[in-house]
C-alpha cells in the first residue's frame, strides 16, 4: 500500500510555506534534532521535515497535500510518549501541534472543557480547580504531555479504576481525517447514534486522524483523600491484601504497590519515611466525602492488619499524604539514581497471578542479570517492571529488550496484555503478534484503511505488517533461550 | 449454558457462500430498536449461545457468552455483592447482554458509573468473513490493537455477531436513598446539574410529571449525611422508582403509543420548545420526548442542542431513525463496516438504510 513520496523535500517545504509561518516550517537537521524521537530516546529517526500549524485549515490543507503525494504524517503532542509512537518517518513530517496550546472554554454547570490538542494535561486540572473541578485521568507525565497525545493513547495514571482511562472522559473529538476532512465524532451528548467511532479514535496512536479539538468531561473535586499505607513482608500478602480491599466492597481512588527495590530507592530520594524493610508496600488512597472516607479508611486499616500488614500508617494531613504520594511518584527518577540507564515497561495481569508474575519476573531477571524493580497500579493489574541496565556496556540494551520481551509474553501468557497506558508505537509492535493472530492483525489493517487509505498516517507502527509477525512467533522461543544462554555467559 | 459459537460461525460461512443475508436475534426484546429489520434476510439467533465463561469477584471481571440473559448475570453478581453498575434495561427477561452492547443500553446511572460501552474490557466476535476473532482482553487497561470492543457499542450489529464479552462489574453501594421534589421544568435542569458538580454521592437524577428525583448510594453515612444536607423528601419506595425508569416501565414510556424520541445532549442545553410530553434523565444529558414529528424536524433541535437525537420506539421505521452522519463520517463508516462485512450480510439497513 505504501509507496514513495511523489513530491521532494524542497518541493513540499514550498508548498507548505505558501501558508504556513516560514520560520515554522522547518527543514535544517540542527532545528528538526529535538524531534528526533519521544520520550523512548532509544528508538530515534530524522523527519523529512517539521512543520507547526497553528490553524484547523492549516492542518487540513497539510493532510491534502501530504495525502495527494503520499507524504507520511506523525503528528506530535509533547512528545512524552514511552513507546515511540511519534517517532519521525524518515520520508515523512512531523506535524507538531504545540501551538494548539489554548483552553477555549470551561462550562463549570456542565462539567466540560473545550481544549486545543496540545493544552497540557495538568493545566486542565489547574484551570478547573477555581470551579472545585477536575480532570480524571492523571498520567505520570501530566506536567507536560497534552491532552491530544492523551486522546491518541488513551492514557491512564493512578486513578484509573475508579475514574476510568481517556475514553472514559471524553465526549468528542474533532479530526481531521489522511483525506483532509475536518470531522467532529462524539457530541455534549453521552451516547451517540452509530457505531463508537469515538472510541475506536482514542488510543489509536496516531493512525486514523490528527485530534485537532477536544471536549472532556470534569469530575467535581472530592471533599476528602486520605491514604493508608501498609508494608508486607511479602509480595504475596501485599497481592491478597489488594483483592481483600476490593472483596470488601472499596474502589479506592488509587492503589498502588511497590517492591523491595523500589521503597528503597524512593525512600531514598523522596524521604518519604517507607518501611524500608518491607518486601512490598500499598498506597491505598481513598476519596469522597468526610463520611464516607472516615468509613472506608477505619476497613481499609482493619483490612490490611488482618492479611497481615507489618505496618500501617494512614496520612492525617494533606502534608503526610502528599509525602507518601511523593515516593511513589518519584520511584522513577528514583530508580533512575540507582542504576545508569533503565527501561519501562507496562503490561497489564489480571492482578490475582501478581505474586506469580514477579516472583517469575525475579528468576528471568538472574537469568537475563539484569536488575527490576517494580512499581505497579495494582487497583487495575497495570505493571511497570523497571529493567535496570547501562547502555554503555556492549549488548547490555539488547539484553535488556530481550528481557522486557519475555515479560510481555508472560503478561499474555497469565490472561493480560502487552501495554496497558504507554501504547505500542515502534517498541512493542513486534509482540502485537503474541497477543493477536494473523486474521485480527488484518482487520487492524483494514479499519485503518477505512480511515486511511492511502496509509499515510504514522505509517510503520502500532499494528505490525503481517509477512513479519509469523517470522517473530516462531523465532521468538529460540531467541529467548539464545538470550537466557548469553545472559548467563556474561552474568 | 453452551458454547454454539462453531455452529454460528459455519451459519455465517455458509451465508457468505450462498450470498445470503442475517439478522441477529438474541432474546428478541429489542426488535423495535433501529430500522425495520431487512424481510429478505434469515435469522442468525445467538440465544443459545449462553453461560459464564469466566467470573472472578476480585478482579472485577465477567466474560459471558453474548446470548446470556442479562436476568442469569446479574443473579451471579449479586451474590459477590456485585452488579453491572450501568444499570441495562431490561425489555423482558429474555434481554442480553449481547444486544444491551449492540445497542449501547444504559439506565439512569450512565452519568455517574458509566455506560456498557465504558464497562467492556474485550470481546468475540464473528466478522462478515466468518472469522472468529478476538479482541481487547479481561483486564481494565489494554491500549494494544484499535478499540474494536467498543466500537460495537451502538453499532447493532452491523459489524458482526458479538459472542462474548468481558466486563468491568462493581461492588453493589452499601446504600441507597431517593430525594424527591416539586421543580419545574423551567429550573430543573439547572438545579441537576448543580448537584452533579457538587462532591456527593449523587448516581440518578431525573426529572418527569413536575417533581425532580435524586438518588444517592455509597457508603450509609456519607448518603444519610448528603440526605439530611440536601433538601427533598426521602422517597420510601425510590429502588422501586428507579427500577421502572431503568426498564422503560415507567407510566412515561408505557402511557401511550406515541412515538418516542430519545434526544442526547448538552446536559444544561435549553429544552426544545415544541409540543409533546418530556422525561428528562441523566441529568439532562438524556431527554425522552413523546409526540409526532419528522427525525428532520427533530435534527436541528438536537443540534442545538449540542448533540443529536434518534426515534427510540414506535413511529414510522422505513425511513431513517438515527441522527443523519455528515458526509465525511458517513463515507468513513461505510468503509469500516465494509472493512468487517465486505459481503453486507450482517443487520442490513437496521442502523442506516446506507448501511
Amino acid at each position: 500500500m505504501k509507496t514513495k513520496p511523489t513530491i521532494s523535500k524542497a518541493e513540499l517545504a514550498e508548498q507548505l510555506r505558501a501558508f504556513v509561518d516560514a520560520d515554522f516550517v522547518i527543514t535544517d537537521d540542527e532545528t528538526m534534532k529535538p524531534y528526533e524521537c519521544d520520550g523512548m530516546s532509544m528508538y530515534c529517526e530524522m523527519p523529512l521535515l517539521v512543520v507547526l500549524p497553528e490553524t484547523v485549515t492549516q492542518v487540513q490543507r497539510i493532510m491534502r497535500i501530504c495525502h495527494k503525494h503520499g507524504v507520511p504524517v506523525v503528528a506530535r503532542g509533547a512528545g512524552t510518549g514511552l513507546s515511540a509512537g511519534a517517532m519521525p518517518n524518515k520520508e515523512g513530517v512531523v506535524l507538531s501541534l504545540a501551538k494548539f496550546n489554548r483552553i477555549l472554554n470551561i462550562d463549570p454547570l456542565a462539567r466540560t472543557a473545550s481544549l486545543q490538542p496540545g493544552v497540557r494535561n495538568l493545566a486542565i486540572s489547574e484551570e478547573a480547580a477555581q470551579y472545585g473541578l477536575y480532570y480524571g485521568p492523571d498520567p505520570s507525565s501530566q506536567i507536560a504531555c497534552t491532552i491530544g497525545g492523551n486522546v491518541a493513547e488513551n492514557s491512564g495514571g493512578v486513578h484509573c479504576l475508579k475514574y476510568g482511562l481517556t475514553v472514559h472522559n471524553l465526549l468528542s473529538v474533532e479530526i481531521v481525517t489522511a483525506e483532509g476532512d475536518v470531522v467532529t465524532v462524539g457530541s455534549d451528548g453521552l451516547d451517540s447514534c452509530g457505531m463508537d467511532l469515538l472510541a475506536l479514535l482514542t488510543g489509536s496512536e496516531g493512525l486514523l486522524g490528527v485530534v485537532t479539538e477536544v471536549k472532556v468531561k470534569l469530575l467535581p473535586k472530592p471533599e476528602v483523600a486520605q491514604v493508608v499505607m501498609a508494608g508486607f513482608d511479602s509480595v504475596q500478602k501485599a497481592g491478597d491484601a489488594v483483592g481483600g480491599i476490593i472483596s470488601h466492597g472499596i474502589i479506592p481512588g488509587g492503589l498502588e504497590m511497590m517492591d523491595g527495590y523500589a521503597i528503597v530507592a524512593a525512600d531514598d530520594f523522596a524521604g518519604a519515611g517507607y518501611p524500608r524493610d518491607a518486601k512490598a508496600l500499598l498506597l491505598c488512597e481513598v476519596d469522597g466525602t468526610e463520611e464516607e472516607v472516615h468509613e472506608h479508611i477505619a476497613e481499609a486499616e482493619e483490612v490490611f492488619r488482618k492479611l497481615g500488614a507489618t505496618s500501617v500508617r494512614t496520612s492525617q494531613s494533606e502534608e503526610e499524604r502528599a509525602l507518601l504520594w511523593l515516593g511513589r511518584k518519584c520511584a522513577f527518577p528514583a530508580v533512575g539514581r540507582i542504576s545508569p540507564d533503565y527501561y519501562c515497561m507496562d503490561g497489564t495481569i489480571p492482578r490475582r497471578h501478581i505474586a506469580y508474575v514477579l516472583s517469575e519476573m525475579d528468576k528471568m531477571s538472574q537469568e537475563f542479570g539484569l536488575r527490576v524493580a517494580n512499581v505497579f497500579h495494582a487497583g487495575d493489574g497495570n505493571l511497570h517492571p523497571l529493567i535496570l541496565f547501562d547502555a554503555n556496556v556492549p549488548g547490555e540494551f539488547e539484553r535488556t529488550e530481550a528481557f522486557g520481551a519475555a515479560i510481555l509474553k508472560m503478561c499474555v501468557d497469565v490472561g493480560g496484555c502487552i501495554t496497558g497506558e504507554h501504547g505500542v508505537g515502534v517498541e512493542k509492535i513486534r509482540q502485537m503478534a503474541i497477543q493477536f493472530n494473523d486474521e485480527e492483525l488484518q482487520q487492524f489493517h483494514d479499519v485503518k484503511a477505512a480511515f486511511d487509505p492511502t496509509g499515510i498516517l504514522n505509517p510503520g507502527k502500532a499494528v505490525p505488517a503481517l509477512k513479519y509477525c509469523q517470522e517473530y512467533r516462531s523465532l521468538e522461543y529460540k531467541q529467548h533461550k539464545h538470550e537466557h544462554t548469553e545472559a548467563a555467559q556474561h552474568g | 449454558m453452551a458454547d454454539i459459537s462453531q455452529q454460528l460461525q459455519e451459519q455465517v460461512l455458509q451465508a457468505r457462500a450462498g450470498g445470503e443475508k442475517l439478522n441477529i436475534v438474541g432474546g428478541n426484546t429489542k426488535a423495535f430498536i433501529g430500522r425495520e429489520p431487512s424481510a429478505d434476510a434469515g435469522t442468525l439467533n445467538v440465544s443459545e449461545h449462553t453461560g459464564i465463561v469466566d467470573y472472578h469477584p476480585v478482579e472485577l471481571v465477567m466474560t459471558v457468552r453474548a446470548g446470556t440473559p442479562l436476568a442469569d448475570i446479574e443473579a451471579v453478581l449479586a451474590e459477590q455483592g456485585q452488579a453491572l453498575h450501568f444499570e441495562p434495561p431490561h425489555f423482558g427477561p429474555e434481554s442480553t447482554i449481547g444486544g444491551t452492547l449492540a445497542c449501547n443500553l444504559s439506565g439512569p446511572a450512565r452519568p455517574w458509573t458509566g455506560s456498557v460501552r465504558d464497562q467492556v474490557l474485550g470481546i468475540r466476535l464473528i466478522n462478515g468473513k466468518g472469522e472468529h476473532l478476538r479482541f481487547g482482553g479481561e483486564v481494565m487497561k489494554n491500549v494494544a490493537g484499535y478499540d474494536v470492543s467498543r466500537l460495537q457499542a451502538g453499532a447493532l450489529g452491523t459489524l458482526g455477531l458479538i459472542t462474548e464479552i468481558s466486563l468491568k462489574v462493581m461492588p453493589s453501594p452499601a446504600a441507597s436513598m431517593t430525594l424527591v421534589q416539586e421543580v419545574g421544568m423551567d429550573e430543573v435542569l439547572h438545579y441537576m446539574n448543580s448537584r452533579s458538580a457538587e462532591p456527593k454521592p449523587i448516581t440518578a437524577a431525573c426529572w418527569v410529571d413536575g417533581k425532580v428525583y435524586l438518588r444517592l448510594s455509597g457508603a450509609k453515612t456519607a448518603v444519610e449525611a448528603t440526605a439530611e444536607k440536601w433538601s427533598g423528601e426521602v422517597m420510601e419506595a425510590g429502588a422501586e422508582f428507579w427500577r421502572l425508569v431503568q426498564d422503560m416501565q415507567h407510566d412515561f414510556f408505557t402511557g401511550s403509543d406515541e412515538a418516542l424520541w430519545r434526544f442526547s445532549v448538552n446536559s444544561t442545553a435549553a429544552n426544545p420548545a415544541i409540543e409533546g410530553d418530556w422525561f428528562i434523565d441523566w441529568a439532562g444529558s438524556q431527554r425522552w420526548f413523546r409526540g409526532t414529528g419528522q427525525l428532520s424536524d427533530m435534527e436541528p433541535l438536537a443540534r442545538v442542542a449540542g448533540g443529536q437525537v434518534g426515534l427510540f420506539r414506535g413511529g414510522d421505521r422505513s425511513g431513517e431513525v438515527m441522527h443523519s452522519q455528515p458526509d465525511a463520517l458517513k463515507r468513513i463508516q461505510q468503509r469500516v463496516k465494509n472493512s468487517f462485512d465486505p459481503d453486507g450480510i450482517f443487520n442490513p439497513g437496521r442502523l442506516y438504510s446506507w448501511m
